[in-house]
């Protein structure tokens, strides 16, 4: 199997671990939609120097984690590709922005610094929370879930066949990728002469896949409902796990936690 | 069941890839749809799904395919793509069995015991809760062919069904489609196979008809085949 198949088989992974039961992946689809958009939009709330208070937003994933029975390892390793990425994106912080703003003993630390690790934990939680939803909730649920909530159908059929569409796009990745590397034997990558055309054969491909599979939908009677999806009723449970989480995610974002932990430790 | 007339079509301008195409299926009929690469196999079947519009007119069961009545057309006509990973987009097989039922409305009760019924017609019980992407590509032909049955369609349509398939496994979609009481539109340059299948044959050839009748005739006529670009089937080799 080489890197793109296997990249492909997590990929379906996904809905293995989405198909497991645990006390998370029986809760509404919809209630756990709502509780990660709120997630993610107060971690983006805070400020960019405030490290301290964004810390504990760290409790709520990791409790996720617990009582699901997803494998936090699991969620590092199928996101190996992406969090660098998305981590990356405050690297150049520290060069901007010089000013001293914290001094632990003798080092003294700038804002630059303390933005860049503010903006590589946002990152991270947000792609956490975006894991965990849908390693608890097979995607046709999360769709149904989406039209209850009035979403256009377009918009929702648009995830569906996005979702999809990665899929088929990383197996032609791997055919190609096969193929190029058995006619450039002990080449490491792709060369960069070949990448436009290998895009380009890749993107035509895939297309020509994700309109077929889309046309196998059509046929068997698809027309942008979910009642396929086996979804039951909000209950209260529902209600409640997603009351809770209100009540979290206000108490982490302006319960000043952090100082109050640190008062007690200091005390 | 199914009839053409006079259907054209070209995908692009000035390149057509059936030229003025006129035939009938009556119910119940086998119906093998030979022809080289390219000779617009796959091309009849999409317009007949009403995937492609083309000139001329397309009857299912009395019904016109357009846009207003493709609804009801479809239902009637259960398409095995030729990609079985283009076919199978759910996790697990009963996902894929399940959806078409459920799409039509079917309750989830009456949906289970169609699915149950079909896979223990084929044999496939064990394939029931598997993962798509975690069974074999014979496996996974056979539970695209059983998503096709779950919809119990009036008409099934199969796009080179035996394709990159082992002996073993061509074995098992041949007898299966033997079984098969709905009428059937097979594409396929597998002539064996067209001929333990069908009744009759329908050569296409330059976007037209070359010719139409007993398969036991046209795939016995050696010269007509190989003017295009086709060869006997094995099974019929050294017994003209
Ligand atoms: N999407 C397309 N766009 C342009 N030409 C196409 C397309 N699909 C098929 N063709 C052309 O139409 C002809 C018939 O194709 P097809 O019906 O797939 O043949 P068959 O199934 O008999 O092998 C071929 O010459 C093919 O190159
Ligand atoms: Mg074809």
């Amino acid at each position: 199997m080489n890197k793109m198949q296997k990249a492909l088989h997590e990929l379906a992974e996904m809905d293995e671990l989405a198909a497991r039961s645990s006390p998370i992946h029986s809760l509404h689809p919809a209630a756990k939609l709502i509780a990660t958009i709120a997630y993610i939009l107060v971690t983006l709330s805070f400020d960019k120097y405030d490290l301290s208070g964004l810390v504990p937003m760290l409790l709520w994933p990791i409790l996720l984690f617990q009582i699901s029975g997803v494998e936090l390892r699991s969620c590092f390793y199928k996101l190996r590709i992406v969090l660098p990425l998305v981590m990356a994106v405050g690297l150049f912080n520290p060069f901007f922005d010089k000013e001293i703003v914290l001094r632990i003993g003798p080092a003294a630390v700038s804002g630059g610094v303390v933005s860049m690790l503010t903006l590589m934990l946002k990152g991270l939680y947000c792609l956490m929370a975006s894991f965990l939803l849908m390693a608890t909730t097979p995607i046709d649920n999360l769709c149904a879930a989406l039209r209850q909530l009035h979403v256009p159908k377009m918009l929702v059929t648009l995830l569906l066949l996005t979702y999809r569409y990665v899929g088929v796009m990383t197996g032609e990745l791997a055919i190609m990728t096969e193929a190029y590397h058995l006619r450039a034997p002990g080449q490491k990558g792709i060369h960069i002469s070949a990448w436009g055309s290998f895009l380009g054969q890749l993107l035509l491909r895939s297309m020509d896949r994700a309109q077929e599979l889309y046309a196998s939908m059509l046929l068997r009677g698809y027309h942008q409902h979910f009642h396929y999806a086996d979804i039951k009723p909000f209950r209260r449970r529902d209600a409640l796990y997603l009351i809770g989480c209100v009540l979290v995610f206000a108490l982490l974002r302006y319960g000043k936690i952090a100082q109050l932990l640190g008062s007690a430790i200091v005390r | 069941m199914i009839e053409f007339q006079n259907v054209s079509f070209a995908y692009e301008k000035g390149r057509p890839v059936l030229r003025d195409l006129s035939f009938r299926i009556e119910r119940g009929e086998a119906v093998g749809l030979i022809g080289a690469n390219g000779a617009g196999k796959s091309t009849v079947m999409k317009l007949l799904l009403g995937l492609l519009q083309g000139e001329g007119k397309i009857l299912v069961d009395g019904l016109e395919v357009k846009r207003e009545t493709l609804g009801e057309v479809r239902r009637k006509l259960g398409f095995v793509l030729q990609n079985s990973d283009n076919q199978m987009f759910m996790p697990t097989v009963y996902e894929d069995m399940i959806f078409a039922p459920l799409n039509y409305m079917l309750s989830r009760e009456e949906a289970d015991a169609r699915v149950d019924a079909v896979l223990a017609r084929l044999g496939l019980e064990d394939l029931k809760y598997r993962y798509n992407h975690k069974i074999s590509g014979g496996e996974k032909r056979m539970a695209a062919i059983a998503t096709i049955l779950a919809m119990e369609p009036e008409a099934v349509l199969m796009d080179e069904p035996t394709s990159a398939l082992d002996p073993f496994n061509r074995r098992l979609v041949i007898n299966t489609i033997r079984e098969l009481l709905q009428t059937k539109l097979i594409t396929s340059h597998d002539l064996d196979m067209i001929l333990d299948t069908c009744g009759r044959v329908i050569l296409l050839s330059g976007g037209r008809i070359a010719a139409d009748g007993p398969a036991q005739t046209i795939l016995r006529d050696r010269v007509l085949l190989e003017a295009n670009r086709m060869e006997l089937p094995l099974s019929l080799m050294g017994r003209e």
